[in-house]
């Protein structure tokens, strides 16, 4: 430690005194936007992020098709220049189906990790700030659903979603999804929760909530954006694999997965049909993923940084 | 010490019937056994139903709880777990399938724990060097990659493999060929060429995930005040790194360990679903397919006793590893 | 006592026969180190820093070197660069030669054969530095092995243990046993300096050894040290902050600031005659133990550079009363003075320094008291009042089944008064429960035990509402200014949050941060800004700010300057006094810096193990103490005054704070009492078996039944106590 202490430049968080005289503040946020910058892993990720997101948007422009036509002269063509990834044995267009698969995964991801990273936040500040019995029950609670696996859990209700439309698959996925990050939120919280300026504010007599909502939940932030980047992925995973088992996304919606479970069969004879879908569903996942990890190194200042 | 794993383990214990409890519980209120025999043709009356119901333990007309104490008192007093709907008892079913699951989750999960932490540690001490930037991507391309997808691909691949070599030199379909001649040799062989795209599929997605793992607890050690105490007694940093590092460093995956364990199962039940295995996570997809909720209860159970295992098996690695928990 | 004196001359007798045959290279050079115009860059990702700015020391055989400097002065990199510890990206240029051999551009195995045997290092923390996963017997036998590979396992553990009775470990086969987290922090460090000396080193580098460390305990260890270099031989490099740990053992020392040595000379010339205005700033701003309370600290304005954007001229112009318009042009270079090549200092002005054209004295403006007339009146009351406060923790034990094994008895009937107006120092090393019992008041809740009075009302018989008024009166100012803010939020709502409580509408609030910034020498425009912005001086100020906006009666001050650089703290200090004067605050200072403590309290409290021993008077505490734990732990205080420090003899009391849970019969401190080993076998039947109140003694009320011996203790071991003046 003697060494971080040794150079002020580590504590990259004091102000100099031309900082302070300067009328632009460094806030921490400018701070992890420089360290971003410089991460390679940040800007491949958020540039395949884009490029899918913009592709998932305007893809179906070019093309000469829809998701729902059907090319009864070229069923299961390989990929052409009219079919782009191939057809399927109704004649399908893959590329258009790809797409709008695609979209859906998508938005599923996009709104099921920042939702599961809400109730981790929310759950795990809970837990760690009043400890005692509302901690006890809460880890328990975690604990007995890192038992039992999710996926078997949403094999077990999808009976239920089933009936109900795909919006509900979200709220599925989004409530299964928080376990882990509330127990990395309640450790933050524990911590914090022998700090100074929480200490400070409970003998002021700030009430309970209030520290909470004030001055918890703003210090574990960080924690939450990189959970809510890494959870896009993770929905995306979840969704696809229920959908390619029959459990997730039901016809007549799309999404990867049964794109994927539609084109399994075929997939050593004909690999267009599994593996243009699988392509894009692996790059959108990792995408997702590098962001949160290039996020985590970035917040994190100690993360990344070898002494030796 | 000793105290500290039996406390663990009735934790483990408690969680393992809790959870095997609440998703009996879950799959009564869920699943509609009766629904199986409605669509019949004929209609079987119903009289019929209940009695076949009523014979199962699962007639959704008598109260959870109840159902709930007899599947109780059977399991303790019989030691049974109550039969399937095709009327052969769950534990049977069970232990036919057991030995195919066991099988690949052990060396699936050993293999993958070696090659975690062997990458894992490698990656860290070369940290953003082209060959920790190379792991790196790959294991989070591994990482982006469903379980089914990875198997699917890997199948592809060896239908090529096959195809280019024209023998059958990898099966993926099944456990064994079914019908295969020979002795005990030939069917070792042939088990064991089916065994060695799951394996490969489970370990893979497995040392993915401990290797990330393993790589930043390794990096927190790396800047570890004693590294650079063992460096000053006169260890060079390689030596000091092995020696002090990666011992320490071993610590929290043996934690990692316990809690991953539950997402490997579930992967192990996706790569036998793709592969065609007669195991375990067949059987839980197909009980609740079928409705059947004295096998989806039996197969919980089967994954709850191992996450219980594994979970004090890491709790002894934990405390062997680490003296600050020995008491 | 003498038995183990005993076993410790066996050990050293082994470890001299050992040093004989190790051979030591010709010394070519004359010098044991030399460092040349040592510089070290770190890239890093806003540009590079360079800690370390051209360097020249040397140390000869045998030497003790004390290199003294204030955090982020480049002191530590520099002794890492000598050992070849530096992280693989630093960029070290210059030269180090180690017996006359450049230790530069050798390999990591080259200079793996050196560290250990020819350097040794002790680290500061030493919890972090030892890995926790193997015996202290291991890690030490570690460092034998690796130097002499014929040396057995059983030898080398032999040996280890012979050197952890060296380093003064009582019962050292068992202790070889046991782990690092099983050890105390004073015994750890001792295992480090075993582990520096397995290999009878020609240097040891000692790293801040003792900053983590209780006085006792760091006496303790300081003593070890000069008996490990008296037994080795060795040359010691001691880095430490504190001017006091180097005046009473250094030789000579290098003072640094902003990775450069800006005044060297041997300890007589650097405290006697200081040249460079940094050094002339920091001796005036440090509360000395032996002058403090009597004269106003001179704050040592401003703050060190950031090394990452250092512009031409002299680092220290911007903070130095005498600089000229030279000083911000070029740097000066390190100049003799008066011929003398080891005694030098980097100021363009030090002939006149020198001289005595500028006087050293009047250097630094004093800084004038508060006038009378802007003086609050107060009346004479108790503003505070504990009495008999008890805080027990039960202690579990058993994993599967809990059940309490004992208890903690963190506060054991504590009782003392605060006045107000007054300001009452309560002071005892880690652990004896002075944290717990400012957490207690501050709880203002019904204690286990006892009574707790603020204004006269009894907090037990309060309800919530009345509770919640009250915090209006009584606030908090925490040791860590950075720990103590929320970073997340801008000052002005950190500084209103107490008001918020209190449902003061917003614009009120405003004008009152307003108000307050003011008050604690901070600007108001200020308001905006967030946390980290700000400096640690001026951070601790916006803590201080926050506790005075609910215009409070009381104060609890936990440690409000030990965080901080000796040379802001003089400024906080004067603040606080400032403050008090002025608005008539009482203040509860928690402390275990007595130097400080001294400087600022009127009534002295000393807890240990839960009690407090001993309360009176500053004047009586500090000249007089009648208690043997006070005058053992002011003994144990180094005074910045090499000529004071080499003439006092110092208490060192015997092993360390025993555990809490202990259910001690008599007199808690018997164990570690100096004065016990010397009363008659009456007076110690009366210590073991009569647990001590506290009874009135001259000024002080004191619990200790032979109080009135003390000089027993003075006779046999120092002469008196420190006087204020000298």
């Amino acid at each position: 430690m003697s060494m971080i202490e040794e150079m002020p430049i580590a504590d990259t968080s004091a102000g100099t005194q031309d900082v302070i005289r300067s009328a632009k503040p460094v806030s921490r946020f400018r701070l992890v936007l420089s360290r971003l910058r410089s991460t390679p892993r940040f800007w491949v990720g958020i540039v395949g992020l884009g490029a899918i997101i913009l592709w998932a948007v305007f893809g179906l422009v070019p093309n000469a098709w829809n998701a729902t036509d059907l090319d009864v002269y070229n069923m299961g063509s390989s990929p052409t220049a009219l079919h782009w990834f191939g057809t399927s044995d109704i004649g399908e267009d893959i590329y258009a189906q790809t797409i709008v698969g695609l979209r859906k995964s998508l938005v599923i991801g996009l709104l099921v990790g920042p939702l599961a990273a809400i109730v981790a936040g929310i759950v795990g500040a809970v837990a760690g700030y009043l400890g005692g019995w509302w901690d006890r029950v809460i880890i328990w609670f975690i604990d007995l659903l890192l038992v039992l696996p999710s996926l078997f859990l949403f094999i077990l209700l999808s009976p239920i979603f089933k009936s109900l439309s795909w919006v509900a698959l979200i709220f599925l996925l989004a409530g299964f999804g928080w376990m882990i990050m509330a127990r990395v939120i309640r450790a933050q919280t524990m911590s914090l929760r022998e700090r100074d300026f929480i200490k400070a504010a409970r003998f002021m007599g700030v009430d309970t909530w209030t520290i909470i909502r004030r001055h918890v939940l703003p210090n574990v932030s960080s924690l939450l954006i990189i959970d809510a980047t890494l959870g896009v992925g993770g929905a995306i995973l979840s969704e696809t694999t229920l959908s390619f088992f029959g459990f997730g996304i039901q016809a007549p919606d799309v999404s990867l997965g049964t794109l994927l479970s539609a084109g399994q069969g075929a997939a050593a004879t004909r690999p267009w049909l599994f593996v243009f879908p699988a392509a894009i569903l692996v790059f959108t996942v990792l995408s997702a993923s590098l962001v949160g990890d290039a996020l985590r190194d970035a917040v994190d200042p100690t993360s990344g940084v070898n002494r030796d | 010490m000793i105290g500290f794993i039996v406390k663990r383990f009735i934790n483990y214990a408690i969680l393992s019937a809790i959870a095997t409890l609440s998703a009996y519980v879950l799959a009564s209120l869920i699943l509609n056994p009766a629904g199986r025999y409605l669509g019949r043709n004929p209609r079987p009356s119903d009289e019929t139903i209940n009695a076949i119901l009523n014979g199962l333990g699962v007639n959704p007309h008598t109260p959870v709880v109840e159902r709930l104490w007899t599947w109780l008192v059977n399991l303790v007093t019989h030691g049974s777990l109550g039969d399937t709907i095709h009327n052969t008892s769950v534990i049977s079913e069970m232990t036919a399938r057991a030995g195919t699951s066991l099988r690949l989750l052990i060396l699936g999960t050993i293999i993958a724990a070696i090659v975690g932490v062997v990458i894992g540690v490698w990656g860290a001490v070369r940290q953003y060097k082209f060959s920790d930037q190379a792991i790196s991507y790959a294991s989070f391309t591994v990482l982006a990659t469903p379980s089914f997808v990875l198997g699917i691909l890997l199948m592809i691949v060896a239908t090529f493999v096959n195809s280019t070599l024209g023998i059958q030199l990898i099966n993926f379909t099944g456990e064994y060929t079914a019908g295969l001649d020979g002795g005990w040799w030939v069917h070792f062989w042939d088990r064991a060429a089916h065994l060695l795209l799951p394996t490969i599929s489970l370990a893979l997605m497995g040392a993915a995930g401990y290797s990330r793992y393993q790589r930043s607890a390794m990096l927190d050690v790396l800047s570890a005040d004693y590294i650079r105490t063992a460096r000053s007694k006169g260890r060079t940093r390689g030596s000091a790194l092995v020696r002090h590092g990666v011992r320490v460093a071993l610590i929290p995956m043996s934690t990692y360990f316990a809690y991953s364990f539950a997402t490997v199962l579930a992967g192990a039940a996706v790569t036998e679903l793709v592969f065609s295995w007669h195991g375990m996570g067949e059987m839980l997809v197909q009980a609740i397919t079928q409705s059947d909720i004295n096998a989806f209860t039996g197969a919980i159970l089967f994954n709850a006793i191992l996450v219980l295992i594994a979970g004090t098996l890491s709790d002894v690695v934990y405390a062997a590893l680490d003296p600050r928990v020995r008491v | 006592m003498t038995d183990s004196t005993r076993q410790t001359n066996e050990a050293t007798r082994h470890t001299h026969a050992r040093g004989k045959r190790g051979d030591t290279p010709p010394d070519t050079a004359g010098h044991l180190l030399e460092v040349r115009n040592l510089s070290v860059t770190f890239p890093q990702p806003g540009g590079a820093v360079t800690a370390v700015r051209g360097v020249n020391y040397h140390v000869d055989k045998g030497e003790f070197l004390g290199i003294v400097g204030e955090s982020g002065s480049g002191k530590s990199v520099s002794s890492l660069a000598v050992m070849g510890l530096l992280p693989s990206s630093a960029q070290v240029g210059g030269d180090i030669l180690f017996e006359g051999r450049s230790l530069l551009g050798r390999s990591d195995r080259e200079l793996s054969r050196l560290r250990g045997e020819g350097i040794s290092i002790i680290f500061q923390d030493p919890l972090s530095a030892l890995t926790p996963v193997y015996t202290i017997g291991t890690q030490i036998a570690e460092a034998l092995q690796l130097h002499d590979k014929k040396l057995s396992k059983l030898a080398a553990n032999g040996r280890a243990v012979e050197l952890l009775k060296v380093v003064g470990i009582p019962n050292p086969e068992r202790r070889a046993q046991a782990f690092p987290h099983e050890f105390s922090g004073g015994m750890r460090q001792r295992a480090m300096i075993a582990i520096a000396i397995a290999n009878n080193p020609r240097l040891i580098i000692a790293d801040e050894p003792t900053t983590a460390l209780d006085v006792t305990i760091q006496a303790q260890i300081l003593e070890v040290l000069q008996k490990a270099k008296d037994l080795t031989g060795a040359a010691v490099v001691l880095i430490t902050h504190d001017l006091g740990v180097v005046a009473g053992n250094a030789d000579r020392i290098a003072v640094m600031y902003a990775g450069r040595i800006v005044e060297t000379g041997t300890v007589e010339e650097v405290f006697r005659a200081p040249s460079m205005p940094y050094t002339i700033g920091l001796l005036r701003s440090m509360p000395s133990l032996a002058t403090a309370g009597h004269t106003r600290l001179v704050p040592l304005e401003g703050r060190p550079p950031q090394l990452a954007n250092l512009g031409p001229g002299c680092p220290f112009a911007p903070r130095c009363p005498v600089a000229v318009d030279a000083c911000l042009i070029t740097e000066p270079p390190l100049t003799p003075i008066a011929g003398n090549e080891l005694n030098a200092a980097a100021c363009l002005r030090v002939g006149e320094i020198a001289s005595g054209a500028l006087n050293r004295a009047k250097l630094y403006p004093v800084p004038e008291p508060v006038a009378l007339e802007e003086r609050a009146k107060v009346a004479p009351a108790s503003v505070l009042g504990v009495d008999g406060l008890v805080r027990h923790f039960p202690l579990t034990r058993g994993t599967v089944f809990k059940h309490t094994i004992g208890t903690v008895r963190a506060v054991d009937g504590v009782s003392f008064d605060l006045k107000s107006g007054q300001t009452l120092g309560l002071v005892g090393e880690s652990g004896c429960g002075k944290s717990t019992t400012i957490m207690e008041i501050l709880e203002l809740a019904r204690p286990q035990a006892g009574r707790i009075t603020v204004n006269g009302r009894d907090v037990a018989a309060m309800g919530g509402k009345e509770r919640r008024g009250l915090r209006r009166d009584i606030q908090v100012v925490f040791q860590d200014p950075m720990a103590s803010l929320d970073p997340r939020l801008p000052i002005q709502d950190i500084v209103a949050e107490p008001l918020t409580v209190h449902g003061v509408p917003a614009k009120e609030r405003l004008t009152k941060v307003r108000e307050v910034l003011e008050l604690v020498g901070l600007d108001p425009s200020m308001a905006s800004r967030y946390p980290h912005e700000f400096s640690g001086g001026q951070r601790q100020r916006i803590g201080i700010a926050r506790a005075l906006v609910t215009d409070p009666k009381i104060l609890v001050l936990d440690e409000p300057v030990s965080a901080l650089d000796v040379s802001i703290q003089a400024g906080v200090i004067n603040l606080l006094e400032d403050l008090q004067e002025k608005l008539g605050l009482s203040y509860l200072f928690v402390a275990h810096d007595l130097a400080v403590v001294r400087q600022i309290a009127d009534t002295v409290a000393v807890m240990y193990l839960g009690r407090i021993v001993e309360c009176g008077p500053s004047e009586d505490i500090f000249d007089n103490p009648r208690h043997p734990y006070t005058l053992a732990l002011l003994s144990a205080v180094p005074v910045p005054d090499p000529a004071l420090e080499r003439s006092r003899r110092r208490i060192i009391l015997e092993g360390e704070l025993p555990s809490p849970t202990e259910d001690i019969s008599g007199c808690n401190f018997r164990a570690r009492c100096p004065l016990y080993q010397l009363i008659d076998a009456e007076g110690q039947e009366k210590c073991r078996t009569l647990d001590p109140a506290r009874r009135q003694v001259a000024g002080s009320s004191v619990a200790c039944h032979h109080a009135e011996h003390l000089d027993l203790m003075t006779d046999h071991h120092a002469p008196k106590t420190l006087r204020s003046g000298g």
